[in-house]
């Protein structure tokens, strides 16, 4: 799906610290525009610090981090403040700021870095809002939404400035089939229909396997592999192995031990 | 990291260097987020990054017309209570009219600043710390720094101002809630009537006793604000971290404002 091979995202030799534990151990990762890039890992493996790390929210001991051409670890405050309106993040829990509405909070971005009136602010929201299907919701206060309403909107609230580069932390975690299939869909609509460059922190696999263009497998701070949906599959690491196959393991159940375990036997 | 040691004189000394060193860098962290703040309300609207004025209306209802009510009922008590007690003492000199000037003077030098300072640290810097802790562990601080949006200049500056502007406003309120209540006292115990205790406070004071308790406000609002704020930014560990940096901020600001309010009492007077 890649459309040319010029690099969006740009990570070389990222080594970052918390305290003074070492977490991420000299990352290399290539992102091309117009692809969607998942970062897969089980707990610990550190994908959401390397994701805290592309989004500018920590300082990496060494290494550079290249978004659009700019190393962000070198660039001023006001670069960094431009370069962020052609990001856009959907956190985990959403994170949506829960004083406003969420036609206010899709607007924030907009209120902040243009100088639009309100009511062409007004319209842009709802159209984002139609985007992920929450038309008719501009009204209401986060607390007043499901979780999987929430991360849409958090979604529309990220698109709204129309960005080049855009981070999924856990786009399925904590919803239902229906609703996180619905949400692989929109993320496949944002790269083919906006063109954005993608990257998806998840360790959903069905998921992964369905928007994938690539997928990057961390594991205790090192990158194993990166290669595509199906290199992956056929990989014959054993950790990647493990990673892919948990859920299989689980699935083969024996009836009667099962029975007699349900019933104390 | 040195080990470290096993006698208890020599690990007291450790501790009480390290609370030293913890202290320092906290007053540390208060002045830059001090400088930062006030950096985004001179020239924030220079570099097209203005701090909302929308913003700043809405914190000065909530955090000073708000606290009105609540603190009338405190500082006419207050007066009340001064008045009492100074009869009671005077008459011991058969001067109880002379408590007026007490009543006046204590209520504006003093007693007005400070339970004004103590209810709004309780009030307002309790609810900074628990909005800003609660944003925290929903990653909201983290939303608005990858939407290019500064937190400081949205969440810090307009409640600098918004207490920079209301906590002296209120300081002002209570010393005229103070003196009527002294007032209401002191006319039905001594049956001094209302217009002369007036008038006899107004000739007792002079500009610089009012102006000596709206000074040590600003001081109170400053400590508020930064303690509720930066205990908010620092909550780890979910939503009993937030209720741990709410009482921590009130115990905190409450204990800096009585000790600021001792140092300048004794600077302002020399």
């Amino acid at each position: 799906m890649t459309n040319n091979n010029n690099p969006a995202i740009e990570v070389i030799d990222l080594v970052t610290h918390y305290g003074s534990r070492e977490i991420l151990h000299g990352i290399n990762l290539t992102v091309n525009e117009g692809e969607i890039m998942i970062i897969m890992g089980g707990s610990g493996s550190g994908k959401s610090t390397l994701l805290r790390y592309l989004l500018g929210l920590g300082i990496p001991t060494s290494g550079s981090i290249k978004l659009l051409g700019k190393d962000i670890t070198r660039i001023s405050n006001l670069e960094m403040n431009q370069l962020r309106q052609n990001m856009g993040v959907a956190f985990q829990g959403g994170a949506l700021l829960s004083s406003m509405t969420i036609g206010e909070n899709v607007q924030l971005p907009l209120r902040e870095h243009t100088q639009l009136d309100e009511t062409t602010m007004e319209i842009m929201a709802r159209m984002k809002l139609e985007v992920v299907n929450l038309g008719g919701f501009e009204k209401l206060m986060p607390a007043e939404l499901s979780g999987g309403m929430i991360k849409r909107a958090a979604v529309a609230r990220a698109i709204v400035m129309d960005p080049k580069l855009m981070f999924f932390d856990e786009p399925s975690a904590g919803l239902d089939p229906v609703v996180s299939a619905k949400l692989d869909e929109l993320i496949l609509n944002l790269r083919d229909v906006m063109k954005m460059t993608i990257v998806v922190v998840t360790h959903e696999l069905e998921s992964a396997f369905k928007i994938a263009d690539k997928i990057t497998v961390l594991d205790q701070g090192n990158i194993l592999m990166t290669d595509t949906v199906e290199s992956i599959k056929n990989s014959d690491n054993e950790r990647i192995q493990s990673l892919l196959n948990r859920r299989p393991g689980n699935d083969e159940v024996q009836a009667d031990e099962y029975l007699n375990r349900l019933t104390g036997m | 990291m040195p080990e470290s040691s096993t006698h208890p004189l020599i690990s007291s000394l450790e501790l009480v260097g390290r609370s030293t060193v913890k202290l320092i860098e906290e007053a540390g962290y208060y002045s830059a987020l001090l400088v930062e703040s006030l950096f985004w309300i001179l020239a924030g609207p220079f570099i097209k990054r203005p701090v909302r004025i929308s913003s700043i209306f809405s914190q000065m209802m909530t955090m000073g017309i708000g606290a009105c009510p609540i603190v009338f009922v405190l500082s006419f008590s207050i007066g009340v209570m001064l008045a009492i007690q100074m009869i009671y003492n005077l008459k011991t000199f058969g001067a109880e009219s002379q408590v007026v000037v007490g009543v006046a003077l204590s209520v504006t030098r003093e007693f007005g600043p400070l339970i004004t300072g103590i209810l709004i640290a309780g009030r307002t810097g309790s609810s900074l710390a628990a909005k800003i802790g609660t944003m925290q562990v929903n990653q909201e601080i983290d939303a608005l720094r990858v939407m290019g949006i500064n937190p400081v200049r949205y969440l810090v500056s307009p409640a600098l101002c918004a207490m920079m502007i209301m906590v002296p406003l209120l300081t002002f309120f209570s010393d005229l809630a103070a003196l009527l209540g002294g007032a209401v006292y002191t006319s039905i115990e001594i049956g001094l009537s209302f217009d002369a205790y007036m008038d006899r406070t107004l000739s007792a004071l002079v500009i610089a006793d009012v102006m000596q308790g709206i000074f040590k406000s600003l001081i109170f609002a400053l400590i508020i604000t930064l303690v509720g704020v930066s205990n908010g930014f620092s909550v780890t560990g979910g939503a009993e971290g937030v209720g741990k940096a709410t009482t921590r901020s009130v115990v905190l600001s409450i204990s800096y404002i009585v000790i600021a309010d001792m140092m300048f009492t004794y600077f302002l007077n020399l």
